[in-house]
């Protein structure tokens, strides 16, 4: 047998060892199942541990922890799993911007990951909070994580005297935008008030540092216009009621006496839904705009 | 003094044994992040890209400076063609000197390499983003001050094989790249051996840790790859200083290797 023929032959053993190989690991996992990684183990749980074994790479360690955290949040939001959690968020993003002290994106994503209620979010905003006071501790000259303080604060907590001292402090900030101050100003005189909501999330729309940040914006704004909305149609149903003595069976009732326009339609798109009995009014059960903030003050 | 022809023999030895191939390895990891990493940074594609690619030469470096240097003149040496060299009118400090300037050549083209891909990569990645985006970028893409950190990167790179050629002058491969690791790891813990009365508070021990922070090759003031990336100012004065540092150390290893070499007895 010549030398190339027996290269040849060995080539194609070897080709054959590898197929088996495969085949055998597909045969294994139709019948036994295929392994299941481990859920989001966190090896190394201390953020200085970590940044000593990171030696100089301590960037490109921030930036898979980063990646990971991304991912898990990810993951979680759009897992079906009714008990999910969020339990490893905050060591990930502890652990990233340990590594990265000045990874701007980690504080400030992260801070919205954690505030976001559940199932959407980690609903931490404690969490968030030390997250972006670690943030502004390490980074005194950042207005933005002060801001972002606030912003939880005012969002999620509906702690608007916090809220107002904080967006204080990010005004304090050299270099912090002359809106920050009006904002501290204006929550502090009608925190909670659905016109400096309003003004606060379009500020986010305008200063959008990503898509993401942007999506969120026009969704909470779209959620402002839909409570206006539903605010309108609801006094539209109130004056059926004084002129018939009973709500609107349904929206064509409401458009024949001349009330409203049609079948309303949400800012998603999605009819809104009448309740004859209470004369409620309310988003449409499918609408992506679910569950709408509670504990605003109206206009 | 010869240096100039042993230099280029150890470059030569260098593209011959395929050290190059790294550069390879370097462009598709880089090509391949930057096509992969939009997916899943939320934005940070930019500030990733260039954490990779600085973090890559600097790892890639430190392969090349350790592996290869350990080897430049215990290999001279275990061949036996260290005679047909010191045969010729070349002293031994000039032998361990050319052998030197000759990896650093090849350091310094793989490093150039290296930068000159990263910057193409990211000039790449600059097109496909919009105004609004890159005004929210901590620095631009193509920033000049990454040349500062691939300068400073270089700078270690050079240190180490100094230290790794000094190793190899009287200690086998095994023990050199050990001893050179340890240095590298040592290297960056300089911040704990200067404040280790926070630790411990026996003074001679502390004293003991003092001096090691001043003798032991300073890494961790060299790396400004996290400032950088985040478009903080490195001050040229800082830069200036950390360069002048380097050279006097890389010349104090290079000095006592020659001393240690032209006094071994290689019979």
């Amino acid at each position: 047998m010549s030398r190339r023929v027996s290269r040849l032959v060995a080539g194609l053993v070897l080709a054959g060892l590898l197929a088996s190989a495969v085949g055998l690991q597909l045969l294994r996992d139709r019948w036994y199942g295929s392994p299941q990684p481990a859920d989001s183990l966190l090896y190394i749980r201390s953020p200085e541990t970590m940044k000593r074994m990171a030696l100089s790479f301590s960037g490109i360690l921030a930036d898979l922890y980063w990646i990971r955290a991304v991912q898990y949040y990810g993951g979680r939001r759009l897992s079906k799993d009714p008990n999910r959690n969020y339990n490893q968020l905050y060591p990930l993003l502890d652990i990233t911007t340990s590594l990265d002290p000045m990874f701007n994106i980690a504080y400030r994503f992260g801070a919205i990951f954690l505030s976001e209620p559940l199932p959407g979010g980690a609903g931490r905003p404690d969490r968030a909070i030390d997250l972006l006071e670690k943030g502004f501790r390490l980074n005194p000259n950042r207005w933005e994580y002060p801001y972002d303080i606030g912003f939880v604060h005012y969002w999620t907590r509906q702690d608007f005297a916090a809220a107002a001292e904080w967006f204080q402090k990010a005004s304090e900030v050299p270099g912090a935008p002359w809106w920050v101050r009006s904002m501290a100003a204006v929550t502090a005189a009608q925190g909670g008030n659905r016109r400096a909501s309003r003004m606060l999330w379009q500020i986010q729309l305008e200063n959008a540092e990503s898509e993401w940040v942007r999506n969120n914006a026009t969704e909470r704004l779209q959620q402002l216009d839909a409570m206006d909305q539903i605010d309108e149609l609801t006094w539209a149903n109130r004056q059926f009621a004084s002129r018939h003595g009973r709500f609107a069976e349904s929206w064509d009732e409401l458009a024949r006496a001349g009330l409203v326009r049609g079948r309303p339609l949400d800012p998603a798109g999605l009819p809104y839904v009448l309740d004859p009995q209470s004369g409620g009014v309310s988003l449409s059960p499918e609408s992506p705009l679910n569950p709408l903030p509670t504990g605003e003050r109206g206009r | 003094m010869p240096l100039l022809p042993i230099a280029l023999s150890v470059f030569r030895e260098s593209v011959r044994d395929k050290v190059f191939y790294n550069l390879l390895l370097f462009a598709v990891i880089l090509v391949a992040a930057s096509l992969l990493v939009g997916q899943t940074t939320a934005g940070q594609d930019v500030k990733i890209i260039k954490d990779l690619g600085l973090a890559a030469t600097s790892l890639f470096g430190i392969f090349i400076a350790v592996f290869v240097g350990i080897n430049l003149v215990w290999k001279e040496v275990e061949r036996r063609s260290v005679y047909n060299v010191l045969s010729k009118p070349v002293r031994r400090p000039a032998l361990v000197v050319g052998k030197y300037l000759g990896l650093s050549l090849t350091l310094l083209v793989n490093v150039s390499v290296m930068a000159l891909a990263l910057y193409a990569v990211l000039a790449y990645m600059n097109q496909g983003f919009p105004e609004s985006v890159r005004q929210a970028w901590d620095a631009p893409a193509l920033d000049p001050a990454l040349l500062i950190a691939f300068v400073l990167i270089l700078a270690q790179l050079l240190m180490m094989t100094a230290v790794a050629l000094f190793f190899s002058t009287f200690s086998s491969p095994m023990l050199s790249a050990v001893f050179t690791f340890g240095l590298y790891v040592a290297g960056h813990f300089n911040a704990d051996l200067k404040n280790f009365e926070t630790i411990v508070s026996l003074r001679p021990v502390v004293w003991v840790a003092r001096a090691l922070y001043y003798v032991l090759p300073n890494l961790a003031s060299l790396d400004v790859k996290s400032q950088v990336v985040h478009g903080q100012p490195v001050a040229a004065g800082y830069v200036s200083l950390s360069l002048l540092y380097a050279a006097v150390y890389i010349v104090m290893l290079l000095g006592a290797a020659s001393l240690i070499f032209a006094r071994r007895d290689l019979k």
